[in-house]
């Protein structure tokens, strides 16, 4: 039998539940759409949920513990996206740019004081 | 949560000072974390390739957040009070759940139903899988690595940390969800609540208790 991997934790030993909870915020909920839409039969489906779980244990154990959950998926989005093809990484790489640049701190710094 | 803020009324500081009658400060111009850019880029891409619009991940989002608990409740309460409804429930779950105008999504579905003899819970204990379309988005805590690794291998344990304790002669069933199976709990009526209507009903059950690790409480 091979040895287990590190999402397979069912009746392994852990602490006790910390009931913790939180209001999921608009870029976790974009998350869950973009999933749902890939998914979805109409797409193709050009994703499906079996190969976004793929993408997560893939991750490795220190990633997978590190991230939260939606970082989890959208990293995963990402990634089997980028191998089949379906985005190109040079193109998120510049989308990225564009997004983080829409934030940049000077359109804020008038507010200041 | 303490005075560890007070530092913020020290008008030297670069904190944005809080003016209560301001415009609130838009969360757009707080710089992005890498997922949250990533979820943004990637939704952009999708949306210039057509493989979806603007609209339907709009859509998407506001239908999904239109899933809570409060649907499970629906269906828990029809079942306490309608004898047939319950005894479809408990064998087709998706027809008896659209009887009512409910969709339980694409996955499969069954519910397993509390009993004196019997109490279920359920886990994903590989990932995350939970009726998201009948409780919307899971807690953390189901998600956790502590909730999915003791609760098949220790429920009693795991729902007393609940405040739930299970007397030893009652068969505790643990529900491991997959992408091709999801459970939901109907959880038993509480004593007290004979004069109870349909809504009134509704309103005692929560997530946790369909999601197996409380019981209703009678009404207070």
């Amino acid at each position: 039998m091979s040895e287990r991997r590190y999402h397979d934790m069912g009746g392994l030993d852990a602490g006790p539940v910390a009931r913790t909870e939180h209001n999921f915020e608009p870029w976790e909920n974009k998350t869950d759409a973009i999933v749902r839409l890939l998914s979805n039969p109409k797409s193709g489906p050009l994703m499906r949920i079996d190969e976004l779980r793929r993408g997560i244990e893939d991750m490795g154990p220190g990633i997978y513990d590190e991230l939260t959950y939606y970082e989890r998926w959208i990293a995963s989005v990402a990634n089997v996206l980028i191998e089949k093809g379906v985005i190109h990484v040079d193109e998120l790489g510049r989308k990225l740019e564009e997004v983080k640049a829409r934030h940049a701190p000077a359109s804020t710094a008038a507010s200041e004081g | 949560m303490s005075n560890d803020h007070s530092h913020h009324h020290d008008h030297g500081h670069d904190h944005v000072h809080a003016d209560p009658h301001a415009p609130r400060k838009d969360l757009e111009d707080i710089p992005p974390t890498y997922h949250q850019a990533l979820a943004d880029a990637v939704a952009e891409l999708l949306i210039e390739k057509g493989v979806f619009t603007g609209g339907d991940l709009r859509d998407t989002i506001e239908y999904m957040q239109g899933r809570t608990p409060e649907l499970g409740a629906k269906i828990t309460a029809r079942a306490w009070t309608d004898p047939e409804f319950k005894a479809k429930l408990l064998t087709n779950a998706k027809e008896a759940a659209a009887e009512i105008g409910i969709d339980t999504g694409p996955a499969p579905l069954l519910v397993m139903e509390n009993t004196p003899d019997v109490h279920n819970v359920i886990v994903c204990t590989l990932c995350s899988c939970y009726p998201v379309f009948l409780l919307g988005k899971s807690p953390d805590w189901y998600k956790s690595r502590e909730y999915r690794s003791r609760v098949v291998r220790d429920p009693r344990t795991v729902l007393s940390e609940f405040g739930t304790d299970i007397a030893p002669e009652r068969e505790l069933r643990v529900h491991d969800s997959t992408a091709d199976m999801r459970y939901m709990i109907l959880p038993m009526r509480p004593e007290g609540t004979d004069g109870m209507d349909e809504a009134q009903l509704a309103q005692l059950v929560t997530r946790d208790s369909l999601i197996g690790v409380i019981e209703v409480n009678p009404p207070a």
